[in-house]
């Protein structure tokens, strides 16, 4: 029976992988006009929806699957985004508004030379590391404190929400040498690659692909393992699992650090792919959001938080444009129908749905059997 | 008005907008799309919202004369809703997929740096209407907004003559105010003002000032030892306060200024961000007396903008959607800016005789005059446009009494280190 769950569960992500994979395969070489055809724009907008699935999936490992409502996971997706950032501000060179070797934002706030935690950041693979290690060291000092001193429930989440709400505003000052309220823009290419060719949006939207499916393995994995069970304990009841002799500091920890490091790279891709990073993207309300993909698309499900933030997003999209002046009113409607009437979210409608199904058979097949 | 029945109102206006939805779609061939780019929700939205609705007035003006090339403007709205990624979105949204032959928008110079890659990229045109620091010329921008030297330099000029020797700088901790103070500290210094002249703090890297003023986070609300030290540095009787802060921050600071019984007479507060528009929602009765500086006042006696101040009301009153507010509504600096963006756009695209945006930027940097509400305003070849600059006085009743015109200011977007 588990055998057969998972080869249809790696059917559905097989078949999902191939369906996405087919977004910069049309930008490549379909149509340029119709139904088949996908536009670089499309492209960058699909890339960042799914770095935003990502970054819901991090946030389920710790909400759903562990009891942690985490509310600085935005602050850990912006601090991937700054580091990859940084790397990206550096391949400017002198083709910024003032031409000089320094970013913009230096040479207007008077520097002579590149400050010193800068300079690795020439190397993107030193940036690519950072984007997992600086998230991750956060989380693993921040946790430490937190789990250490037995802080849990909405204590931390408040606590959580503080922290990204700190490093919000030492973002803003512009004596902080990350460009301030103006944050990151105005890239030009990553890795040698121009960044308004459509092969790099392409190679962004395929990394972003590859991101998702090692995190949807890595979450199937971990929930099948002792680690997962034991986290997924915690999450019923801490003081049985504390009392049958696990740390569960430690587990929190471990499962803190690896959401954070999951958000950071999220953000790492969202920055090339949107075109910049400012401190409002570590915005309380940032965090919020993310809680809110995850609770449309159903807690503690491996699909739900992707579903929920593809299809948020989408309508936020959407909305924006076509109703310009209402769009809040029916986003906020959708998230009140959907606490209201489907508290499991988008997955949750389909399991009950399906559950129904099979009660209706079950009561149909006596009579036929 | 209530929370509760603004929010019913907008729910009723919804219903309405969904009913008519697609009744009013005309042939796309006698048309051209024209993209709004600007915050209706988050923030920032009590100001651009404002901009929208100047932008829809503006189009459905000119379509009444007949359009332009004999083609009826159709504005796409996007709402950039305070996020700046939301903002690039849009921005190619509008450029990619409704080939938009214009954009008019964004608001903060955050939202106008997101935006920026993506106009380059698809080589699109958009009209900048807000007051901002300048050090930025892209080929795709044209800034129909003051730059640093059509307001702030023109204040400062102001108030040297009337024998002002002291200076204190004070604004929101972002580019805008940064720029603008560092520019008006190194103008201080070449026009004789000591440096011991100028408050708010000199911030040094190594014998560079890279940074002048006091500054505050954004939303701050506690003034009450900043007011302290003004008001020492004030104790003298010739001193003046250089106000860029930003948005209702200043609502805490003008509260904390009356209090400390600092009257205008004493030391007078020339500020930079708060147009006749922004007192829809502040209390005035603190600013009483203090300057502003822009280069359009809703109370400028002239034909052209009595003309546009009539026509805007009965716009509101007659043609306006549902979701535009009618009540109480005035006209400032920033939608007078939008609304010449709109005419100096239509003027070069009949020059060019293209809606093409790369010949549309060609006769653009011809020079192309338009004579609007706040006087005439030519375009220049750096994208930024020439324009006269009024200083005026804060009045009871949210209005401006214009004590000083200066004619036709050159738009300089580099000012930062030409002053020696």
């Amino acid at each position: 029976m588990l055998k057969r769950d998972n080869h249809t569960e790696f059917l559905i992500l097989a078949v999902v992988t191939s369906l996405l994979m087919l977004v910069p395969l049309l930008n490549a070489i379909g149509p340029a006009e119709g139904f088949l055809s996908v536009s670089a724009f499309q492209v960058s907008l699909y890339g960042k929806y799914l770095t935003y699935a990502v970054l819901a999936m991090s946030l389920n490992l710790l909400w759903g699957y562990t009891g942690l409502l985490c509310l600085c996971q935005s602050l850990f997706f912006a601090l991937g985004a700054y580091m990859m950032g940084m790397y990206l501000m550096l391949m400017i060179g002198e083709r910024g508004a003032y031409q000089s070797v320094l970013p913009d934002f230096m040479v207007f706030l008077g520097y002579q030379e590149l400050p010193l935690h800068w300079k690795p950041f020439y190397s993107f693979w030193f940036a690519a590391g950072a984007v997992l290690w600086v998230p991750g060291l956060l989380a693993l000092i921040f946790g430490f404190l937190a789990f250490r001193s037995r802080i849990k429930g909405v204590y931390f989440s408040i606590l959580t929400q503080a922290l990204t709400y700190a490093a919000c505003l030492m973002f803003f000052r512009n004596d902080f040498t990350f460009g301030g309220n103006n944050g990151f823009t105005d890239f030009k290419d990553i890795l040698g690659c121009d960044l308004n060719a459509d092969a790099t949006n392409r190679g962004l939207f395929t990394a972003t692909v590859t991101l998702l499916v090692l995190t949807y393995l890595s979450t199937t994995f971990l929930l099948k393992s002792k680690f997962g069970k034991i986290q997924q304990a915690i999450r019923d009841s801490e003081n049985r699992v504390r009392f049958s002799g696990y740390s569960t500091t430690s587990y929190k920890l471990a499962i803190f650090v690896f959401s954070a490091m999951l958000a950071g790279a999220a953000g790492a891709l969202y920055v090339p792919q949107v075109g910049g990073v400012n401190p409002s993207a570590m915005e309380a309300a940032k965090s919020l959001e993310v809680v809110v993909w995850v609770a449309v698309g159903g807690r503690g499900t491996k699909w739900g938080p992707i579903i929920g933030a593809v299809l948020v997003n989408f309508l936020k999209s959407f909305t924006t444009q076509a109703f310009p002046d209402y769009w809040l009113i029916i986003m906020g409607g959708l998230f009140v129908v959907v606490v209201l009437f489907f508290p499991d979210g988008v997955t949750g409608l389909y399991r009950d749905a399906k559950a129904a199904l099979n009660k209706r058979r079950a009561a149909a097949s006596p009579e036929s059997a | 008005m209530t929370i509760l029945s603004k929010s019913l109102k907008k729910l009723t206006a919804f219903a309405a907008a969904l009913l008519f939805m697609g009744t009013t779609s005309t042939r796309a061939e006698d048309t051209v799309k024209v993209g709004i780019l600007h915050s209706l929700s988050g923030t920032m939205a009590i100001s651009e919202t404002s901009l929208r609705d100047v932008l829809l007035f503006t189009f459905d003006e000119i379509n009444a004369n007949g359009g332009v090339l004999g083609k009826m403007i159709e504005p796409v709205e996007a709402d950039g809703a305070s996020d700046w990624p939301t903002f690039a979105e849009k921005a190619e949204q509008l450029l990619a997929v409704d080939k938009t032959a214009a954009v008019f928008g964004c608001w903060t110079s955050v939202s106008r740096k997101f935006v920026l890659p993506v106009f380059e990229k698809y080589k699109g045109l958009l009209f900048y209407p807000v007051q901002y620091e300048g050090e930025e010329e892209s080929p795709n921008i044209f800034y129909t907004a003051e730059a640093v030297g059509q307001q702030a330099i023109p204040a400062v000029d102001y108030l040297l003559e009337e024998g002002y020797t002291k200076f204190y700088l004070i604004g929101t901790d972002y580019v805008y105010p940064q720029t603008t103070n560092i520019v008006l500290f190194e103008y201080l210094l070449s026009k004789g003002i000591p440096v011991e002249n100028i408050g708010g703090g000199i911030r040094y890297e190594g014998d560079v000032a890279v940074s002048a003023g006091n500054y505050t986070p954004f939303g701050h609300t506690d003034f009450q030892q900043i007011v302290a030290e003004i008001k020492d540095f004030a104790a003298s009787g010739d001193a003046c306060v250089v106000n860029t802060i930003n948005g209702d921050a200043n609502v805490p600071f003008f509260k904390e200024i009356a209090s400390s019984g600092l009257s205008s007479e004493d030391c007078p507060i020339v500020s930079f961000s708060l147009s006749e528009d922004e007192f829809r929602s502040l209390p005035t009765k603190d600013l009483v007396g203090h300057l502003g500086c822009w280069t359009y006042f809703m109370s400028i006696d002239s034909d052209a903008n009595d003309a546009f101040k009539a026509n805007f009301q009965e716009w509101l009153a007659t043609k306006a959607p549902a979701a535009v507010q009618k009540e109480g509504r005035v006209t400032c600096s920033p939608m007078v800016l939008s609304y010449d963006g709109v005419y100096l756009w239509k003027a070069a695209v009949e020059k060019a005789g293209t809606f093409d945006p790369e010949a549309v930027i060609k006769a653009l940097e011809s020079g192309i005059s338009f004579d609007g509400p706040g006087g005439t305003v030519t375009t220049q070849k750096n994208h930024h446009l020439t324009k006269s600059v009024y200083i005026g006085e804060t009045l009871e009743d949210g209005q401006f009494d214009i004590l000083e015109v200066i004619p036709d200011v050159y738009g300089e977007p580099w000012l930062k280190g030409t002053f020696k």
